[in-house]
């Protein structure tokens, strides 16, 4: 007997999830397109259970070990809940002045959400699976076939509700729009959002995910981005989920021509986190950057997984990401820059870096190039270490007790992926920077011991 | 007697449709310094790339004769052994590539071209070393890969270097001067000073008078959008160093 | 044009197969039974009178192997192999184990003199000053045909030879660490040699010695649908140094030969290793057909403190590269290292990289590869730098760079960086890119050719890699690399 034809052993989160399909699926919305779409991820998810370290793209998060149980889905939020909610929706706004989209256990909450901007339509994602736009099943059928991703597949199976949001093309918006996402109980939450920013327009929108402290919720969400030609989205994104939260997030964008999309996310959230990032070039003369900040501590667990595709010439990408670990945090970096063939002129520089604050974590590291045209300038690099002990030693020379220098040079670190961040199409992107080295600076000093 | 006659000289960038030299005629004799001046833009470098067979650019109309014979339809190395040097603005570094390898490379590829035995080893060294001094390059310089690391300064004296080592019939300096302290300057100017012979032109591409007080031209060419609108003798130089480009440029036009 | 595309098309017409070595030898040969089974393993085992612990291991080998799968991770695909349409044991039929040189066939000699390996001593000495020497061990098939300076190094202690007949003549040494570094379970293609291997080099330098002259192992594959699953052990006993040397080559054929070697490294305390491989197997025609499958385990235990093992390898031939030469760094303070020129041309597939596992205190590995892809190839570097909880101070510093002729081949590169220790400190990077215009087109108006021109960067592009290799075998390599890329790039 093969190793293959083993069926392997289900989780008890597996069977849950399995089980909470057959009961729930009649209420999902949505006609038989959609229902078929879901019964297609069901029968993946089925026959391949959650990913584990056998599966090379999850080599280091072995889902299987990190999810035991799985919660139950989310219901209609309660009393309790809502003021809960509430209270995290404020926290999360923090002193922006962005319009807030709310989305409660997975649910686009309309009535909590701000008044738009001309050009800039939402809808809720329920609505629209009801009234059958195609668009959106189209979109999910095409991530599927495209990533054939276990986690996206898992959440396309419980494709319910999220919000869409839909920039008209010329429109230049000089609002933020910010996504506040948050968990109010020990579900599993689902949730689906697509962006689609039309032909010349601009727009900065930031993702925020909050929830309680102390309570093992699980979220599982996808992000489709669509950038037109000529059009502008910079995406700042913010992950502060509870300590025992368990966070999935998966990030699909397609770049036009001539388009410039830029994202940052800052994590230091969850207990178990995975950010996957999956950009693609369609269009010629096109700019992305990714980047992101992560800082674990104690146990926490945190894997960044991207692959930049660059499917056409002449396109740039720049990838930088920084990993903090304290205690015995485990962190993850797998980045793949693809090349296509003719995919000529290509640029892309993708930079791993990670600081150690403890002799106890863990970093992995897997910076890929896959390249098959000729005329290209790619690069990867990756560093693993401790703070420069010359450095702390000149800056405690200086009278800069031990935690200060060490926070002062943790910031320094962080400072590089956050500076740049933008071109200035987020409106409020000063305070966004100096509220995300704050948080550096604010993880550092909190640091016990 | 004239070395090199280009007549009615037009090129553009190979994938555009920009149109760079505009019908340039330009006659230099031989043993002559020709210094060639103008704004920037007005396809300085262009044509010292056009001369020496960049493929970037197209070559769309007109004639480049070295002693007789139209270049423009040579490879660049055809044109190197055929005697034309040109000295880079901004010299490429070469990893991994040591200095006397590239030098004996080129050296010998050239001597072949023309049906000459390679050179000796130690006959080669010798030479280097003898030139390498006269242009204060020192040892470490010459045990270095091609150009890795050197200053600005370094590169451009490492550029006479080879040309005094090739010993080209004609030599086109393109913007030799910049990014040159006036010692290095000095030194470089001397270079070429040391190099003049009845035999051998220069064509000194630059944009300042500076450099034409250490290399004294012959005559002074000014070249705008791709034409020579004006030759006179150095005090050209002085007049344009004066007045600005503008002024000439508008006389011209 | 741009010159590249130039000097692709120029050479585009020329003949892609520039491999010189492709002769082959027609000398009778003893074949086993074509297959492989229990009896098979038996029969070499057999065949080489091997002790009875022996035969027991490699039929343990072979039942595990059984039970195995092929490896399917590495970027490189192929028809599936038939096992069972090999032959896994060929020797020359008139002496396959001869004495002396005078007993081996002149048409092996002769071989051997064709490919310029010089095996008569008193040739060999001509003009040579005794630290150029050369120790030769010659493996013609499954194998060892001879081995030169053998007394010699004898008297400095030095154990070197086939390694059938240490099984022989030192049973202890070779079963004290046979296996100990790559295990006979260890990977399809290892455990697969561990039940057919035929021959390979034996060495062993005793505690303090620095071996007197430079050993270095010949193969060649001559016989069709012959598997040479060759088996190299090497120790260097406290304090010892032996630098090693290992070429390669094969007739050219249109069927697809199956190469499976082992070479396992112990470097006790204070001893150094190192191996220098120039492997030139036949890469197959321009169009893939035939070449030599190349699946080799090859790894170094630094087992003892301040201990040091360095691979350089110089990559041009087979149709499939799959191959990981890894340093295991147990002592504290020891040390590793990779160097790598991997060339691919035509329709040649390179999956090959190192893996650094530092598990003492204060090891440090360097990583050098250099990847240069050519016509329709494909060529991969994957590797793996890791420091466990233990390995305190450890450092890596990892350099990888690829270059690409032509707009139909890739170059891929797979680093897996894991850190268990905050003191470790790991640097890692990569650049993939063509040659530069600018730099072939300062070239060229120096005078160089397209051609020179690119051979010159290219060489410069190795430079570091090719440093690495002992003075002798460094300019061979210079001209094997611009010979391979011939076709390419001229």
């Amino acid at each position: 007997m093969t190793m293959n034809a083993v069926t392997p052993m289900r989780t008890g989160a597996e069977a849950a999830l399995i089980a909470a399909y057959g009961v729930e699926k009649k209420e999902f919305p949505g006609g038989a397109a959609v229902n078929a779409l879901r019964d297609a991820a069901f029968a993946r998810f089925e026959a391949k259970g959650l990913p584990h370290r056998r599966v090379e793209e999850w080599k280091y998060t072995d889902l299987r070990a990190l999810m035991r149980d799985a919660r139950p889905l989310a219901a209609t939020t309660d009393v309790d809940g809502l003021s809960l909610a509430a209270e995290l929706v404020s926290r999360a706004k923090g002193s922006f002045k962005a319009i807030p989209i709310v989305i409660i256990d997975g649910q686009f909450i309309g009535a909590l959400s701000g008044r738009l901007p001309d050009g800039v339509t939402v809808t809720g994602l329920s609505d629209a699976l009801v009234a059958g736009r195609a668009d959106i099943s189209e979109a999910v059928a095409r991530a599927e076939e495209r990533f054939n991703d276990p986690l996206m597949a898992l959440n396309t199976m419980f494709l319910r509700d999220g919000v869409i949001i839909d920039v008209a093309a010329g429109t230049v918006v000089h609002d933020d729009l910010h996504i506040i996402s948050v968990v109010t109980a020990a579900h599993f939450v689902s949730s689906r959002h697509f962006v689609t920013v039309g032909a010349g327009a601009s727009i900065g929108i930031l993702e925020s995910h909050v929830g309680p402290a102390d309570v093992d919720y699980q979220k599982n969400t996808v992000l489709h981005v669509v950038v037109g030609e000529g059009a502008t989205l910079e995406h700042g994104r913010r992950q502060t989920e509870g300590d025992k939260a368990l966070h999935i997030a998966s990030l699909v964008a397609d770049i036009g021509p001539n388009a410039h999309f830029d994202t940052l996310t800052v994590t230091t959230g969850g207990a178990v986190s995975r950010n996957q990032l999956f950009v693609r070039f369609g269009g010629e003369n096109s700019k992305a950057t990714l980047r992101g900040v992560t800082m674990l501590r104690h146990k926490q667990h945190a894997d960044t997984t991207l692959v930049m595709d660059h499917a056409v010439p002449n396109c740039e990408s720049r990838e930088m990401f920084k990993t903090i670990l304290d205690h015995e945090a485990k962190g993850v970096f797998q980045g793949k820059i693809i090349v296509a063939p003719h995919a000529q002129k290509t640029d892309g520089r993708m930079m791993s870096q990670t600081i150690m604050l403890a002799d106890g974590p863990e970093m992995a590291n897997k910076p890929e190039l896959e390249i098959f045209a000729d005329d290209v300038q790619c690069a990867h690099g990756c560093t693993v270490g401790e703070l420069d002990e010359d450095l702390m030693f000149y800056l405690k020379s200086r009278g800069v007790p031990h935690k200060e220098a060490e926070a002062l040079l943790v910031e320094a670190f962080a400072r590089e992926a956050i500076e740049d961040f933008g071109e200035g199409t987020i409106a409020a992107i000063d305070d966004l920077r100096a509220a995300l080295l704050g948080s550096v600076t604010d993880w550092m000093l909190s640091r016990e011991g | 007697m004239s070395l090199l006659t280009i007549s009615n000289l037009t090129a553009k960038i190979a994938d555009e449709d920009k149109q760079i030299l505009n019908g340039l005629n330009l006659t230099i004799e031989k043993g002559q310094v020709a210094a060639i001046m103008g704004p920037n833009g007005s396809g300085k470098s262009t044509l010292s790339y056009v001369l020496a067979g960049r493929d970037d650019y197209e070559v769309t109309a007109g004639e480049a004769l070295l002693d007789g014979v139209d270049i423009l339809p040579m490879t660049p190395d055809e044109r190197a052994a055929a005697g034309l040097f040109l000295a880079f603005q901004y010299p490429m570094e070469i990893p991994g590539v040591g200095q006397m390898t590239f030098l004996k490379a080129a050296i010998n590829a050239q001597r072949r071209a023309r049906g000459l035995d390679e050179i000796k080893t130690p006959d080669f060294i010798k030479l280097v070393n003898g030139r390498a001094k006269e242009l204060g390059i020192g040892a470490d310089m010459l045990r270095r890969s091609v150009n890795v690391g050197f200053s600005g300064g370094e590169k451009k004296r490492n550029e006479i270097l080879q040309m005094s080592l090739l010993e080209p019939k004609v030599a086109i300096l393109d913007e030799t001067d910049s990014g040159l302290d006036i010692d290095a300057l000095k030194i470089v100017a001397e270079g070429v000073n040391r190099m003049r012979s009845p035999e051998r032109s220069f064509v000194v591409i630059t944009h300042y008078q500076r450099l034409l007080d250490y290399i004294k031209p012959d005559v002074v060419h000014v070249l705008s959008k791709g034409r020579i609108i004006r030759s006179g003798g150095p005090e050209l130089a002085l007049e344009l160093e004066a007045n600005g480009y503008a002024d000439v440029i508008e006389k011209a036009a | 044009m741009p010159a590249v595309q130039e000097t692709v098309d120029t050479v585009r017409a020329i003949d892609v197969d520039q491999y010189k070595y492709g002769f082959s030898t027609d000398i009778e040969m003893e074949l086993a039974p074509k297959g492989l089974s229990e009896d098979i393993v038996r029969y070499i085992s057999a065949r080489k009178s091997e002790p009875e612990w022996m035969t027991e291991w490699r039929l343990d080998a072979y039942r595990r192997w059984l039970t195995m799968r092929e490896p399917t991770w590495a970027r490189v695909h192929y028809p599936q192999i038939d096992f069972q349409d090999l032959y896994y044991y060929a020797a020359p039929k008139s002496n396959p184990a001869p004495k002396s040189l005078d007993e081996v066939d002149p048409a092996i000699l002769e071989t051997y003199k064709k490919l310029g390996i010089p095996l008569r001593e008193q040739e060999m000495l001509a003009g040579i000053e005794p630290q150029n020497r050369i120790a030769v061990d010659a493996v013609f098939d499954s194998v060892s045909v001879v081995t030169t300076f053998k007394e010699e190094l004898r008297k400095a202690g030095v154990i070197f030879g086939s390694i059938s007949d240490a099984l022989h003549e030192f049973p202890d040494l070779v079963r004290q660490y046979l296996g100990t570094v790559v295990p006979a379970t260890d990977n399809f293609y290892a455990t697969l040699n561990a039940a057919v291997f035929s021959d390979g080099s034996f060495v062993y330098i005793p505690p303090g010695v620095r071996c007197p002259m430079e050993l270095s192992t010949y193969f060649r594959i001559n016989e069709q649908k012959t598997g040479q699953f060759e088996r190299t052990l090497i120790i260097a006993d406290k304090g010892s140094y032996v630098s090693y040397l290992e070429g390669c080559t094969a007739p050219k054929r249109d069927e697809n030969q199956l190469h499976a070697a082992v070479v396992e490294l112990v470097a006790l305390d204070d001893a150094e290793i190192k191996y220098s491989t120039v492997q030139n197997w036949y890469p197959g025609d321009a169009e893939g057909r035939g070449g030599i499958y190349n699946f080799v385990t090859k790894r170094g235990d630094c087992r003892g403190d301040r201990s040091k093992i360095s691979w350089t390898q110089v990559e041009t031939g087979s149709a499939i590269t799959w191959k990981y030469p890894s340093c295991i760094l147990r002592g504290d303070d020891s040390q590793g290292e990779f160097y790598s020129i991997a060339v691919s041309n035509g329709a040649q597939q390179v999956d090959s990289g190192t893996k650094m596992i530092h598990l003492g205190k204060n090891t440090r590995s360097r990583v050098v590869s250099k990847g240069i892809s050519a016509g329709k190839s494909q060529n991969t570097y994957r590797g793996l730098v890791s420091a466990h909880r233990k390995a305190k101070g450890a450092k890596n510093f990892t350099n990888c760079d690829s270059l690409l002729i032509g707009e139909n081949c890739g170059a891929h590169t797979v680093p897996y960086i894991e850190s268990k220790t905050s003191t470790a400190v790991f640097e890692h990077e990569a650049t993939t890119s063509k040659i530069s215009e600018d730099i072939l087109f300062y070239c060229r108006q120096r005078g160089l050719t397209a051609e020179e021109a690119v051979a010159l960067v290219v060489n410069g592009f190795v430079k570091d890699v090719l440093q690495q290799l002992p003075m002798e075998f460094m300019v061979e390599a210079q001209k094997l690399i611009s010979i391979s890329l011939e076709g390419s790039v001229g």
